[in-house]
């Protein structure tokens, strides 16, 4: 880590004049009045639409596809097929096992198979329907236990020839010696359902070659430069003559993190038609894109002393991938490697293996990989608690690893607030007066956890920055930030423009955010593990402060006087110690342009060497993490099964809030998801993978009214590196939320749910093996 | 194809489209009104939400043709017409979501949006059930929904005078909150003291 990347905690002038206040969002008014474009608002003269045919089988092998009828079909203008860009890829560079369209096989019911491109989409879709497929049914993996016992056919042709997508074990410590000795030791099975992530806006892609043969690719990407980098090797074009644009995108949660079929689909069409093409994905199309969260089985043994110190945790999980790599090979680790927070323990193993399914491919999805097993881990801390006869945030107070240290596997905590997220909760949910104290029906439950912020694992090996700026200045005051990182929603342009208004002085209206433009930008690795605000941020802080010290200096000397002296605020450039000197931002950009030529700065941020030393030790090693905690009260209606969730408290160490009004959507938004695929959401396909309601009705999207009261409680532990001591909020605050759900229903009906969804069935069932369990305790005469 | 004579935020338009098309289709690609949203195509989501005659309606399951002669308004007429030349105006409901945080990625509030202004039309002072319950039919995925349903209280409140138009209560809510929970004896959060977990 470089000077460059540690800017300290402290306002540049003074006091924070935006920083750390609420603000508006720089395009919330545009979003407000419905002018925002997104993707398919984007319409070019000559657009021609395309749409995508599917495979109807989970997995078969292409005998052979006859696309004549559609070509000849009048208004269509382009047909093609997994031949046209056989060259597969993968978002992480050792997993190349995509190809745009199927080249041999299909792998999955909803597989992309060809590509139309027409005049409108009618024709489009009345073309797809006059493509002839030949396939060769094969032998369809629908569990994960069918395809780590089976081996053939292999879904995908690996040097073992199975179908385990990625395996890995990781021992610290002497765990076996822990477990013999310790006092106490709870083990159990658990499982997460998978879940996606059904952002509203479906995926999007429109392609346009110009006159000189420039590739210009518009989408609604999380990721503009990986989706760059594949369009540059699928289509073997120099990437010089690509550009990927992200316009405003309508959600993504982790789903539009992938390079998509539709991407390379329309820049081929694109090229072959010489006509801009654009595809919009239906709703059904995006629940087969998927990459949602991955289902896992686990199976997790805690160990402990009598006071309820933790001496060892051993996990075995098992993960459902579905049918392509994705982000497996990170998932699996991250299911292993980021459960060694908040919670101090000397010794931790796990052993995880994610296995091909014939069915949606996962991926990430907020909270990527480590939501499972916290869940599984932190219901397992309740029964600890309840075996110990402890309170469970008591439990976990004793547990708490604390700021700076290191965990288990080698993890570098800087700032850590858990404790005082863990008081939060206690405090506003009136946990002392109130638990175990609820009418009948009625629980509490608590549970915590840790994520990253950003990661110092770039998917692909290089030393240049991972974040960069660049900041071009107006004569008018105007300064304009270009930002290569992709702003989901979560306001990440804002948070750029905060900074460096705060920074230089100016007003938010004098800021400019040109962003996730690959032509315009400098290169961001974009937004996915929770890394735009502490990267960027910082990338932000010093490029500012570069720009910052031309302006200060240039003044000082116009005014002649220290440059200690010179402050920029407000829009204006005034002299401390001489009230009637003071000019407008835009004298004083000129006034410096005069000095040093026309004006500009750069800032990169690089994460510091982080991880253990060994392999796979850098994944889930972060520059920071963040901590939460939360308290559930639900109701169960033991006649029904319902669970009614009343009131989730969360309090989460998000560094500093840059903006509480974003920190505190982000943490009322993660709330509300893990909540909602807790107990509604359902990404099942039936035996022969056919999703079991690609629809978000089906899959039953949590309403106003099934959304529990949110009560945010934002937590501030200064972290050392980030910008201005901040830390991530956008997914972190998930994660427990599900545990203490489950937590809270064994607290209000003594059922211990161990296997998400929390459906009523499940609720009931439940209940009833409990009732059935007391009857045969309470009467063990009638037991033969 | 059919001619159709649509009355749009105020404006009466002639286009041709395909018999089958819906009004957000029409809409969206033949009218260039591309603030009203597709995120379902089958009426579960609530994107496409716009008013007819005042109500709200979802133009994904409306055909098009079933709109002549009706009022359309989508989220490009909410606003009212700016008084100065120098500041765009909103809708306060717009305003309010604007200032609450409500517009994370902003794609179901156009539809979000104009449910709540139908609410507000006939109902001038709903109460938080009231809202929910106006607002159930359309999805958000990035809010939990907490900072929308401020917003509409925001907007309820300013139009009544209870609140200043400058107001800050959602953002530092969760602040608040945090500093009223803590008690004097709370332990002052420090990330420079180790915890039990350090390396001694």
């Amino acid at each position: 880590m470089s000077a460059r990347d540690q800017h300290g905690l402290a306002a540049p002038h003074g006091e924070f004049q935006i920083i750390g206040k609420p603000q508006r969002k720089i395009d919330g008014a545009t979003k407000a009045r419905g002018s925002a474009l997104y993707t398919d608002d984007l319409c070019l003269p000559g657009m021609l639409h395309a749409k995508t045919l599917r495979s109807p089988h989970a997995h078969a092998r292409i005998l052979s596809i006859d696309t004549s009828a559609a070509q000849a079909l009048p208004g269509v203008h382009g047909v093609i097929t997994g031949q046209d860009m056989p060259t597969p890829y993968g978002v992480i560079p050792w997993t190349p096992d995509e190809t745009a369209l199927a080249v041999d096989k299909v792998r999955f019911i909803g597989d992309e198979v060809a590509a139309v491109a027409a005049v409108d989409e009618d024709t489009a879709l009345c073309a797809l329907d006059l493509i002839h497929v030949e396939y060769e049914l094969l032998h369809s993996y629908q569990s994960p236990q069918d395809a780590l016992e089976r081996n053939e056919p292999a879904i995908h042709k690996n040097k073992r020839g199975d179908n385990v997508s990625k395996r890995v074990q990781l021992d610290f410590g002497e765990v076996d010696k822990a477990f013999e000795t310790s006092p106490v030791v709870i083990e159990g099975d658990y499982s997460f359902h998978g879940s996606t992530h059904a952002a509203i806006e479906p995926h999007c892609a429109l392609a346009q070659v110009d006159g000189n043969g420039l590739l210009t690719l518009w989408s609604a990407t999380q990721i503009t430069h990986y989706v760059h980098r594949a369009l540059a090797s699928v289509l073997d074009l120099a990437p010089h003559r690509i550009r990927v644009i992200q316009p405003a995108i309508g959600g993504a949660f982790g789903g539009k993190s992938d390079p998509f079929s539709l991407e390379f689909c329309v820049a081929k069409l694109a090229q072959i038609t010489g006509r801009p093409v654009k595809m919009l994905w239906n709703r059904e199309e995006v629940f087969y894109a998927h990459r949602g969260r991955h289902p896992m089985d686990m199976h997790y043994r805690t160990a402990a002393d009598e006071s309820g110190r933790i001496q060892s945790v051993d996990a075995k999980i098992l993960i459902d991938g579905g049918s392509y790599s994705s982000f497996g090979l990170v998932t699996t680790y991250y299911s292993g490697q980021l459960l060694t927070g908040p919670y101090d323990f000397p010794t931790y193993r796990f052993d995880s293996t994610r296995v091909f399914t014939n069915k949606p491919p996962c991926g990430p999805k907020r909270g990527h990989g480590s939501v499972q097993p916290r869940f599984a881990f932190e219901v397992q801390l309740d029964e600890l608690a309840v075996q110990l006869g402890m309170d469970p945030i008591e439990l976990r107070r004793r547990n708490s690893i604390g700021p700076q240290t290191m965990t288990v596997n080698g993890q570098r905590i800087t700032s850590c607030g858990f404790d005082e997220c863990l008081e939060k909760v206690e405090r506003a949910s009136d946990w002392k007066s109130r638990r175990g104290k609820l009418e009948q029906g009625r629980g509490l439950g608590v549970a915590g956890s840790m994520y990253i912020s950003g990661t110092n694992y770039a998917v692909y090996p290089n030393d240049m920055p991972q974040a960069g700026i660049q900041l071009k200045v107006d004569r008018s005051g105007v300064v304009t930030v270009f930002s290569g990182a992709n702003d989901i929603g979560q306001g990440s342009n804002s948070m750029v423009a905060y900074v460096v208004a705060e920074e230089l002085g100016l007003t938010l209206d004098m800021l400019r955010v040109v962003a996730a433009d690959t032509d315009l930008c400098p290169v961001d690795l974009g937004a996915y593990s929770s890394r735009v605000t502490f990267m960027v941020g910082n990338a932000a802080i010093d490029a500012s402060r570069k720009l910052r010290k031309l302006v200060v200096s240039s003044l000082a000397e116009h005014w002649e006087i220290e440059e200690r002296r010179v402050r920029l605020v407000g829009g204006e450039a005034l002299d401390l110690e001489d009230p009637t000197r003071h000019m407008t931002m835009a004298e004083a950009f000129q006034i410096a342009e005069v000095k040093h030529d026309t004006l500009g700065a750069t800032g990169s941020y690089n994460t510091p060497t982080l991880g253990g030393d060994y392999r796979g030790g850098s994944i889930g090693a972060s520059p920071a993490y963040s901590f939460s905690a939360h308290v559930v009260e639900v109701a169960v209606d033991e006649e029904t099964g319902h669970l009614d969730v009343r009131e989730v408290w969360c309090a989460h160490d998000c560094g500093k809030a840059l903006n509480p009004t974003l920190v505190a959507g982000q943490i009322e938004g993660s709330v509300y998801m893990g909540i909602a695929e807790a107990i509604y959401e359902n990404h099942q396909t039936n035996r022969f993978g056919l999703h079991a309601g690609p629809s978000l009705l089906d899959y039953s999207m949590a309403t106003t009214l099934d959304t529990p009261e949110i009560k945010a409680l934002i937590v501030e532990s200064l972290d050392p590196e980030g910008p201005y001591g901040a830390k991530e909020a956008g997914e972190g605050p998930l994660h427990s939320a599900i545990p203490a759900l489950s937590n809270a229903i064994f607290d209000a009906v003594g059922i211990r749910l161990r296997h998400l969804p929390f459906t009523p069935e499940v609720v009931l069932r439940a209940l009833r093996e409990k009732r059935e369990a007391e009857r045969q305790t309470a009467s063990p005469g009638n037991n033969p | 194809m059919r001619v159709l004579q649509l009355q749009v935020n105020g404006d009466t338009l002639e286009t041709a489209a395909p018999v089958h098309w819906t009004l957000l289709e029409v809409l969206r690609y033949r009218l260039g009104l591309v603030g009203s949203k597709q995120g379902c195509d089958k009426g579960d989501c609530g994107a496409c939400t716009v008013l007819l005659d005042g109500k709200p309606v979802l133009s994904c399951l409306t055909l098009a043709a079933n709109a002549v002669g009706h009022e359309v308004t989508t989220i490009e007429g909410l606003a009212p017409k700016p008084e100065t030349t120098s500041e765009p105006a909103l809708d306060p409901i717009q305003r309010a979501f604007d200032d609450c945080g409500a517009l994370q990625c902003g794609f179901c509030q156009p539809g979000m949006m104009l449910s709540a202004r139908a609410l507000l039309n006939t109902n001038a002072h709903p109460t938080r059930k009231e809202i929910q319950q106006a607002l159930s039919g359309n999805l958000c995925r990035c809010t939990g929904y907490t900072q929308i349903v401020q917003a509409v209280e925001t907007a309820v409140a300013r139009v009544s005078g209870k609140t200043e138009p400058d107001c800050a209560w959602v953002a530092e809510l969760a602040r608040d909150r945090a500093q009223i929970d803590s008690a004097p004896n709370e332990a002052s959060p420090s990330s420079t003291t180790p915890g039990p977990g350090a390396p001694s």
